[in-house]
């Protein structure tokens, strides 16, 4: 049951990120990432993290992809057009990419014994488990990424308004 | 205990059929009721000519709104122009299934009054409702119609604005209740009645209210309806819109209604418990009795949800759209953020 449902929100996941790629109108591409971000929340259900799921809908699927589509809308952007590129990444793009995946492939199965597997099951992560690791064990790291972000916005405010 | 997995099957399947049945019908009798409440508060009669007092009003518009030629506007980009209404009606149907209508009473091991009960009910309600708003704004997109574009642009940023301070408000209750199914949160609420309900006993009186205008501004209704404000607008995002793709647009209007009308029941006002607590004894009727009364509670107060809009509707005016911001954001998000700090710290201070 747990393999059949990963195997299609898996499925629908890489059909959705290559679409993404190949959609040549914004509004398709931004829609096909949230397929992406709602399966994935699937795949999170699936090992039992209900919350992180929940939250990945909420925030992801919900909040920040309706931001993007609303700027498309907004923008009224059209088809992309097509460039001849550049030839650079023609000629590192792939190469690179097969590296840098060949590498992260490596470095992970090298590593796996330190690192415990995830494995599909009925068993589940509850919200008040999360909040215990959350809020107790790793509370600076918590809190100094909460910083960060503010930081982040506030950026995000000072350079909108630097025409004033 | 362990469930036979075809009694499961068939069980679940029928308790979804009668559910969509009941909140089909309930959708339709919302719009006769809301035309019948405004007409008499603006000293009219409201629909009464077909059946008697006009009761197969929702019947005709029914009919006539399936029979109508459902046109195809030559601009419209085909594919998400067809999928928005199917993306708005189906999350408007989706929320209602985590909503627990009566007691947990078991048959072979199947809960009846509930589709599905499940650990995070809360959040999922949220997550549906924030996808829900891709209905509206791809229909505003797709439509290639300015009037409902910026109907539909209104639509998202009012939605997302107050989705904030509606998920704010619901922290407070949590705190109180420790949990996010809905099937504890009310459990708690029913020792005592009208008193442990978390309006009152929780003291989350200010999240009640908060989440009412939040509800009011996530479901587009007056005096927040500014996505479909028709003196400005014509109808808003669904202008280009006829026959069954503008009633399912409709519809999960209502529904949405509806189940932010359930929401609320089951968060603030003790869902399907009874007001007076076990003043009376609890088995009046006998099985059928202890079955039904918790759902008569619980329709009770959806109604009474269900009148407040109406006649919301029917008294207020339209916000301004700076005014509906500055409100959603200046006002309603401090206010639920100072509601989670206060009950944080009483139910620290009674912790400790």
């Amino acid at each position: 049951m747990h393999l059949v449902l990963f195997i299609i929100f898996g499925g629908l996941c890489v059909a959705g990120a290559l679409n993404l790629l190949f959609q040549r109108h914004p509004i398709n591409a931004a829609l096909s990432l949230i397929v992406v971000m709602s399966s994935l929340a699937v795949l999170y259900l699936l090992l039992g993290a209900e919350f992180l799921a929940a939250a990945q809908v909420i925030v992801y699927s919900g909040a920040i992809m309706v931001l993007f589509t609303f700027v498309i809308m907004l923008l009224n952007a059209g088809s992309e057009e097509r460039t001849h590129g550049s030839k650079a990444a023609y000629a590192i793009g792939i190469p690179g990419a097969a590296a840098l995946f060949a590498a992260l492939a490596y470095i992970f199965l090298s590593n796996s014994k330190s690192l415990s597997t995830a494995k599909l099951g009925d068993y589940i992560v509850t919200t008040s488990d999360l909040s215990r690791v959350l809020f107790r064990d790793l509370l600076l790291p918590f809190e100094v990424t909460s910083v960060l972000i503010l930081v982040a916005i506030l950026g995000a405010v000072a350079l909108a308004r630097r025409e004033h | 205990m362990e469930v036979n997995f075809w009694i499961f099957l068939l069980l679940s399947v029928l308790k979804v059929a009668v559910v969509t049945v009941i909140l089909l019908t309930a959708v339709a009798y919302t719009v006769l009721l809301e035309r019948k409440v405004v007409g008499r508060i603006q000293n009219r009669w409201g629909p009464t000519r077909v059946g008697p007092f006009g009761l197969l009003q929702p019947l005709a518009d029914g009919i006539k709104l399936f029979l109508k030629e459902d046109l195809m506007p030559t601009g419209v980009y085909k594919p998400l122009y067809i999928a928005a209404p199917v993306i708005a009606l189906s999350c408007a149907l989706l929320s209602i299934s985590m909503i627990p209508f009566g007691a947990n009473i078991k048959y072979h091991g199947v809960d009846l009054f509930q589709i599905s009960d499940i650990n995070i009910g809360l959040l999922v309600i949220l997550g549906i409702t924030s996808v829900g708003v891709y209905g509206v704004a791809l229909s505003g997109w797709s439509s290639n119609n300015k009037y409902s574009l910026l109907g539909a642009l209104r639509a998202s940023a009012q939605v997302i604005s107050y989705e904030l301070a509606l998920g704010l408000s619901v922290i407070g209750v949590i705190l109180v209740s420790q949990s996010f199914r809905l099937r504890e949160i009310v459990d708690l609420q029913a020792r005592h009645g009208i008193v442990s309900w978390n309006v009152f006993g929780g003291f989350q009186f200010v999240a009640f209210f908060i989440y009412l205008t939040a509800a009011f501004a996530e479901t587009n209704r007056t005096p927040f309806d500014l996505p479909e404000a028709e003196s400005e607008l014509t109808a808003g995002y669904h202008t280009e819109y006829s026959s069954m793709k503008f009633a399912m647009f409709f519809m999960a209007e209502y529904a949405n209604m509806i189940t932010v009308g359930c929401v609320a029941t089951l968060l603030f006002l003790g869902g399907w418990t009874s007001p007076f607590g076990h003043l009376f004894p609890a088995d009046l009727g006998g099985v059928v009795g202890e079955a039904l009364l918790p759902v008569f509670w619980f329709v009770a107060k959806v109604f009474c949800f269900l009148f407040l809009y109406i006649w919301v509707r029917g008294t207020l005016p339209r916000f301004r759209y700076d005014q509906l911001m500055g409100f959603g954001w200046k006002f309603l998000m401090p206010l639920a953020i100072a509601n989670i700090l206060a009950t944080s710290l009483w139910l620290a201070f009674h912790a400790a």
